[in-house]
């Protein structure tokens, strides 16, 4: 690709200030990282290494000790709507309604092309006839599906993602994914998807970052070159997936010989 | 459906004529029966009273408790977000707080000498301080994720409240209105009984005090009764829109 990159870290850091008396905690460490547009990049790495203090960095939404991040060729301020987030946590508000969730962003356009945007994408996350239901009545799987609808509508350049299907379950995950890879080839927006489960990860990105634990830093990058829907069966995909799950492996002898389980749910 | 009213209409008997048997036995002139009361009851519309006083003691609650909502949500939704305006404010609120309303009213008719106002006023204070206490928890409780995910979409300060903050905490804010009702129209009767010469509270003072009515008396406590009742569901009726319904647990 000869794009030139839409997110590029560099150098980044960040220790949180230890509670009284308690040392510092070094969360991030000399991350580097270039991401081009159109790009789908997947972030994995063990359960509290950073992933979510990254993504929460390179939106806006927490500063860094050290090192910069420049989105869209300017260093990040704050929040914006041009990038979107997906919480961990599904943040979809409870007293709106479907539509009224997925209208939330565009609520300044004019209202006939609000409505235009919101059928389209109803439609396209496959939430058709639930436009008037209340996020309680829906499922977990829908509720996600509503987030990633709400986070679209206005027309983001860049959709941040953080573990958005981690608490759903396998069945419904693995329907998730192919229509997030439906929507993104569609859409052709970049995203940035963390997960700590490395099989969602090289089904879905162009390119996989593994974090070390705590501190996180990038351990290795993986460039996932297989055709979409991707044949989770070919000795290509597995052979991907093994060389991950290897680094991860090796990542967590060099530690203090826990159980792997308990590191990596 | 049927048992659901059944029983409490055969509960509601029982003690009607238990009630009825031992005033017979104690052979009470002063303390009426069920039937007396009833009469007390007809013998207030006849004379229009019980209307008059009806309307006077809704008409102090209303003002008291509007006043009490319109400053109490916004002031609890300001200082829940502003942590300096919080901890300025908070001490006096939590000194001011704990008095009970009734110890206001002396100070009440000092101000507002013995008129509508002062009833009005000890509402007002008894319901001020419940809602604004709750707003203020229900801002901080708030989950950062509504707010981020608000200012990620890029909404106004005003925006911000209008349509994440404020209905957030809408639930919690609906359950401290029914509380503070509630407060309110015990504090009624009790202003009344002092300070004013109208109400069911006055009713009340004024039949004993005014020829031992305890027939009259009894009628206006029932009265009392039934209204905070009907209060009470009006309010509740409230948590059932779908707007709130999800800040309730599944209860029904
Ligand atoms: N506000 C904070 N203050 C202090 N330490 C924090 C704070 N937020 C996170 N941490 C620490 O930073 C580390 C990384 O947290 P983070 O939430 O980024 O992990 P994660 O990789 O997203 O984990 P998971 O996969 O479980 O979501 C954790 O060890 C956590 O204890
Ligand atoms: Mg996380």
């Amino acid at each position: 690709m000869v794009s030139a990159p839409v997110i590029s870290v560099r150098d980044l850091g960040l220790t949180f200030p230890g509670k009284k008396g308690a040392e510092p905690i070094d969360v991030l460490r000399s991350i580097n990282l270039e991401i081009t547009t159109g790009e789908f990049v997947c972030i994995v790495g063990p359960s509290g290494c950073g992933k979510t203090t990254f993504l929460n960095i390179v939106t806006g939404f927490l500063r860094q000790s050290t090192g910069e991040v420049l989105v869209q060729g300017a260093p990040v301020k704050g929040p914006d709507p041009r990038r979107i987030f997906v919480f961990q946590e599904n943040g979809v508000f409870p007293w709106l309604t479907v539509e009224q969730n997925i209208a939330f962003g565009i609520a300044r356009c004019p209202s006939k092309e609000q409505r235009e945007i919101v059928r389209r994408y109803v439609r396209m996350v496959g939430l058709t006839g639930f436009e008037k239901a209340y996020p309680r009545e829906l499922s977990g799987g829908m509720r996600q599906r509503v987030e990633i609808a709400r986070a679209l509508a206005p027309d983001p350049e860049i959709i941040y993602m953080d573990e958005p299907f981690g608490a759903l379950d396998f069945i419904t995950r693995l329907k998730m994914r192919a229509d997030l890879t439906r929507i993104w080839e569609k859409e052709k927006k970049t995203i940035l998807f963390v997960t700590h489960d490395i099989e969602e990860s090289v089904q879905l990105a162009d390119r996989v970052v593994v974090l070390s634990p705590r501190p996180g830093s990038v351990r290795k990058q993986v460039k996932i070159d297989l055709p979409r829907p991707r044949d989770l069966d070919s000795p290509e995909y597995l052979e991907l997936r093994d060389e991950i799950f290897h680094t991860i492996g090796m990542s967590l002898r060099v530690g203090a010989g826990e159980e792997m389980s308990a590191i990596f749910p | 459906m049927k048992k659901g009213i059944l029983l409490p209409l055969a509960v509601l008997l029982a003690v009607c004529f238990l009630w009825d048997r031992a005033v017979l036995l104690s052979r009470s002139d002063i303390f009426p029966t069920p039937y007396q009361v009833l009469l007390g009851i007809v013998e207030l519309i006849q004379h229009g009273l019980l209307l008059k006083y009806v309307v006077a003691s809704l008409f102090r609650v209303s003002v008291g408790f509007v006043l009490a909502v319109l400053i109490g949500v916004p002031v609890g939704l300001l200082l829940g977000w502003f942590k300096p305006a919080f901890l300025a404010l908070n001490p006096l609120i939590q000194l001011l707080r704990p008095i009970s309303p009734i110890a206001w009213i002396p100070i009440a008719i000092l101000w507002f000498k013995v008129d509508d106002r002062a009833p009005i006023f000890l509402i007002f204070l008894s319901s001020l301080f419940p809602i604004t206490v709750a707003t203020i928890a229900a801002v901080q409780n708030i989950q950062p994720v509504y707010v981020r995910a608000a200012q990620n979409f890029g909404v106004t300060r005003v925006d911000l409240f209008r349509r994440v903050i404020f209905p957030a905490c809408l639930p919690q804010i609906i359950t401290s209105l029914r509380i503070s009702l509630g407060i309110a129209w015990l504090v009624v009767v009790a202003a009344e009984m002092i300070a004013v010469n109208s109400g069911l509270g006055y009713l009340i003072i004024d039949a004993r005090n005014a020829g031992k009515r305890y027939d009259l008396v009894v009628a206006g406590m029932l009265m009392i009764g039934l209204i905070g009742l009907i209060l009470d569901l009006l309010v509740r009726s409230l948590e059932r829109f779908e707007q709130v319904r999800w800040g309730y647990s599944q209860r029904g």
